[in-house]
């Protein structure tokens, strides 16, 4: 661990890039065959409501065809007001959310009071143009990043392009290969005054409509035991909907379902 | 062609170090004092700018001396603890081993540079229950040479660090609460004072390592705060 390195800013990230570059290995080399190597995370969704804001992901990642593993993470707690959720390749995505939470927390450090919610918005984005080689090769990083506004005293929510393109969203958003069904059942039950316990069950059903439609997306499993991750995040930081409100939630589901329902 | 002149090596030393205590001399004093849940790091300190600050989970930093230059050893220290986080785990950043690269930093400045750092630092580190190895808190103090020491219970740096030790010494005891701590160190840093009064709250600057708290264990006193827990 060198003592002195040349970087005197407060960034973690540009620390890395100056000081320690053989921490951040440039991919795009690799490219395609890395991007078919490594698995990839599926549909991630957040959405604003009456609280602040919630994140969610199913808990399945793919490799082709097959399953790559059931129980990964794809919602992370970047700082106490802040949440980035993931899809695509999941290798450098973890990677990045890794680094964004100690940048975050770096930054505090440093400087002494944290980063605005924008700020940290506009750090991500960079991060991920940053990766615009890699992504040109396959291996893609396009999060979605909300939080809590703690100046504005309102959730807010971003959605990224490969660039680092960065658009605000207002209402809700959902990625991955099962984003496009989650985002139509969103368009049904959102509504920006929801509750909590509201919240919770858009979320499960835009899940589990993505879970029906995109073979790639798992939903709740309950045999198993394997529940989504959802993570709210409001004025007094963050939360987890616990697995007896999913399941609570996923029941009442099944059970339209089994009496002729639609959902 | 002019000769230099030749001065000893122990010359040079002593010139330094008298330096150094010069510029710390000046400066005013920081405690640390281990308690029931923790750590506290109390300084006397009426300024905006921070004498004390979090370096990483369990670990926290205090300088006297000139500013600018222990501010610059603690991003250091940040620098240090973060990418060391980063390459391997959490767990592996420890106070020994960041009180280790300070005293390798600023001894190195001792002997090559002309000009000696002015100031003086503790590494506090809260101890972890979960670990059976890692119970333990640990101060460390390392002076403007390099020299570096580890205290059990408090630990005391700065201008008058006699006077601020002859109180910690008469009336710590091990295993004290947070508020009975925290008057110890306003005592002992009133003793250590230019005025003979006890200090102001305005004038104390204070922060814990908490054991309990989940994550990082750093966490900065409010004047009210500190004006409640003195009063408790």
């Amino acid at each position: 661990m060198p003592l002195r390195g040349s970087y005197q800013g407060s960034s973690f990230f540009e620390l890395l890039q100056v000081d320690q570059p053989h921490l951040l290995p440039d991919l795009s080399a690799w490219g395609r065959s890395a991007a078919e190597m490594t698995p990839h995370g599926t549909t991630v969704l957040a959405f604003r409501y009456g609280d602040g804001v919630l994140v969610a992901g199913d808990r399945l990642a793919t490799a082709g065809h097959s399953v790559a593993s059931r129980d990964v993470v794809k919602v992370f707690e970047t700082d106490p007001y802040s949440l980035m959720a993931i899809s695509g390749a999941a290798g450098p995505s973890i990677e990045m959310a890794r680094i964004l939470s100690v940048e975050l927390e770096h930054y505090e450090k440093i400087e002494g009071e944290r980063l605005e919610l924008e700020g940290k918005a506009n750090k991500l984005s960079q991060m991920i143009r940053a990766n615009l080689p890699a992504a040109m090769q396959g291996l893609a990083v396009v999060p979605l990043f909300a939080g809590f506004d703690t100046r504005r005293k309102r959730g807010r929510l971003w959605k990224f392009d490969i660039t680092g393109g960065r658009y605000e969203e207002t209402e809700f958003e959902a990625t991955g290969s099962g984003g496009l069904y989650a985002r139509e059942s969103l368009k049904h039950t959102w509504r920006t005054e929801l509750d909590r316990r509201g919240a919770i069950q858009a979320a499960v059903a835009a899940l589990t409509a993505a879970a029906d439609e995109d073979r790639a997306t798992g939903g709740v499993d309950l045999e198993r035991g394997i529940f989504p991750i959802i993570k709210l995040c409001t004025s007094s930081g963050h939360n987890d909907a616990t697995n007896e409100e999913i399941a609570t939630v996923y029941r009442s589901i099944l059970d339209a379902r089994a009496a002729g329902g639609n959902l | 062609m002019s000769m230099p002149f030749y001065v000893s090596p122990e010359q040079v030393m002593a010139d330094k170090a008298e330096f150094a205590r010069k510029g710390i001399a000046r400066g005013k004093s920081i405690v640390a004092l281990e308690h029931q849940a923790g750590i506290l790091l109390m300084a006397e300190n009426a300024t905006s700018l921070s004498k004390l600050g979090e370096i990483y989970d369990r670990i926290a930093f205090a300088g006297v001396g000139k500013f600018s230059e222990f501010d610059q050893l603690r991003k250091i220290g940040v620098r240090f603890a973060d990418t060391k986080g980063y390459a391997y785990s959490r767990e592996d950043v420890r106070g020994r081993g960041l009180a280790n690269a300070f005293s390798q930093v600023i001894g190195e400045v001792f002997t090559r540079e002309i000009k000696p750092l002015e100031l003086e630092i503790i590494v506090a580190e809260v101890g972890d229950d979960r670990y059976e190895d890692h119970k333990e808190n640990s101060l460390y103090r390392i002076k403007y040479d390099g020299f570096i020491s580890d205290h059990k219970g408090f630990c005391a740096i700065g201008g008058n660090v006699e006077e601020v030790e002859t109180v910690l010494k008469r009336d710590y005891r091990a295993g004290m609460p947070l508020g009975e701590s925290a008057k110890l160190g306003r005592r002992a840093l009133s003793a250590g004072a230019e005025r003979s009064s006890e200090l102001a709250i305005e004038s104390l600057e204070v922060c814990v390592l908490d054991r309990a708290r989940a994550g990082r264990k750093f966490y900065r006193l409010s004047t009210d705060e500190v004006q409640g827990m003195l009063d408790a």
